[in-house]
């Protein structure tokens, strides 16, 4: 019983259902809303015993700071964890949809993934989509080859690379790697330079702020994800109490939906002492 | 003009101690002609669990119906409630599949989990890039002024009555400096044991 509104299997992937009617509405003088931004500081570096990914915590519309603490450093497998810039709903869609892709293949062979193989799954979706997906990615992880770094572009392109930055922070983030990076660096000094670059870009750029993530995937071991390593800008403590007496609202009509609440009580009961009862004779 | 601000709208929710409250504007408009005082854009989804779609009137009423289409699938096949987190993923879904043409709502979603109770509210951009944060959320055209009153207003812990009063006068507040919100509001306190309904008297202008 399916209908135009709601076919009975809808296809998978993209649906272009709206394009002709909001093309319609935009040349009429209605063009559409910008999406949410991750305006974005992130990096990933490669040390001594691994991967250190990082990244700040603030996403934008246009310049409103829509979300204060969101998560960029997103789960692709155990191995690997992805960094996302550009536009927030793309980095999140892309990197799950790739995540799964990169469980079914491990169900498949049986091994852990290489992180080329991420970095192959994500180029070629973003390239056959020719930029429209905003998703510019910082990509780390580490098979049975080492540890890798990819950075990888909206168009579609990947470069490998020892150390990465991208966003709108990266030129600041970037500056603290040109100055501080060197091979073999230790866990402490690796984290220690990567909040270092999230902090640059916190502070200097403005799409980026808040706080700082970070990830770190050893060659041995399972990745350890710091979310809010730093929390590099407290809230400051609100000097006043702006709460209204009750009954300032006016208030036209009211109703009262009573709910059933199911619960669920457990009462330890004491074992009774039975006397035997008398046998008939 | 952007297309969100076509029929104006807006809509706010809070989280409190073992409450949530949601609440909306009630206009609908046609850019500046008000066509209806009494087009909330707030709909019950489930026991407690509720969705606020501001923006453009007529992906409203899609948007809720197929929402509502696909929660009654989900609660038959699965015969259990649908929790928030989950209801959250799936419109976050069905708003990414109209990624190159989407819809022009800016959900929110306020609601108690029904297992364990904890509060959870979430707010999306059109296209489904979901944010789920600790405090509050605001959606609408009158947005910045939601942000700059919630921010001042909210502080943790509130209980269901003075939850109902902040997120009250947040609202009304922030849309009587917004020329195509207002018109009266509503505004829905849950708690695990009962949803209060209010109609709160608001400008009519």
């Amino acid at each position: 019983m399916a209908s135009v509104l709601v076919p009975e299997v809808p296809a998978p992937g993209f649906s272009f259902e709206n394009c002709q009617r909001n093309a319609f509405l935009a040349q009429k003088g209605f063009p559409a809303p910008k999406a949410t931004k991750t305006g974005t500081t992130i990096v990933g570096i490669i040390y001594a015993d691994g991967v250190i990914l990082g990244a700040d915590t603030r996403a934008t519309e246009n310049t409103v700071v829509s979300d204060k603490n969101c998560q960029k450093i997103h789960y692709l497998a155990g191995n690997m964890y992805c960094c996302g810039a550009g536009t927030a709903a793309d980095t999140e869609m892309t990197t799950q949809t790739v995540a799964s892709q990169l469980e079914l293949q491990r169900l498949h062979t049986g091994r852990t993934v290489p992180v080329e193989t991420a970095a192959t799954l994500l180029k070629r979706m973003l390239f056959r989509y020719q930029g429209y997906i905003g998703a510019a990615l910082v990509l780390g992880g580490v098979d049975r080859t080492g540890p890798h770094i990819y950075c990888i572009y909206p168009h579609g392109s990947v470069d490998k690379l020892p150390y990465a930055t991208m966003g709108s922070g990266s030129l600041a983030a970037m500056a603290v790697f040109e100055a501080g990076w060197k091979p073999n660096m230790t866990e402490e000094e690796g984290k220690k330079l990567v909040r270092d670059a999230i902090a640059a870009g916190i502070f200097n750029d403005l799409g980026s702020g808040s706080n700082v993530d970070i990830c770190v995937i050893r060659n041995t071991g399972p990745a350890q994800y710091l979310r809010t390593y730093e929390e590099a800008n407290v809230k400051g403590k609100k000097q006043g109490s702006y709460r209204y007496p009750a009954g300032t609202t006016a208030v036209l009509k009211q109703r009262v939906i009573p709910l059933e609440v199911e619960s669920v009580a457990v009462h330890p009961v004491q074992a009774m002492e039975v006397e035997p009862s008398p046998s008939r004779r | 003009m952007s297309i969100l601000a076509y029929n104006g709208g807006a809509v706010v929710a809070m989280r409190g101690q073992d409450c949530v409250a949601i609440a909306t504007d009630k206009r609908f408009g046609i850019q500046a002609q008000t066509v209806s005082t009494n087009f909330p854009k707030v709909y019950r989804m489930g026991p407690t669990l509720f969705v606020g779609l501001p923006g453009l009137a007529t992906d409203t009423q899609t948007v809720h119906q197929r929402l509502k289409f696909r929660m009654n699938l989900y609660e038959l096949k699965e015969n259990r409630v649908m929790r928030p987190k989950t209801f959250s993923a799936m419109l976050s879904n069905m708003l990414y599949e109209k990624r190159f043409g989407p819809y022009f709502i800016e959900p929110v979603i306020a609601g108690l989990d029904p297992y364990d109770n904890q509060p959870y509210v979430c707010n999306m951009d059109l296209i489904g890039c979901p944010n789920e944060p600790e405090d509050f959320v605001v959606s609408g055209t009158c947005s910045e002024q939601l942000y700059g009153m919630c921010e001042a207003l909210w502080e943790p812990n509130l209980k269901p009555d003075e939850l109902f009063e902040t997120i009250s006068q947040a609202l009304v507040n922030a849309a009587d400096r917004d020329a195509i919100s207002g018109w009266g509001a509503v505004v829905y306190i849950i708690e695990k044991d009962k949803i209060t309904e209010k109609h709160v008297k608001t400008r009519m202008d």
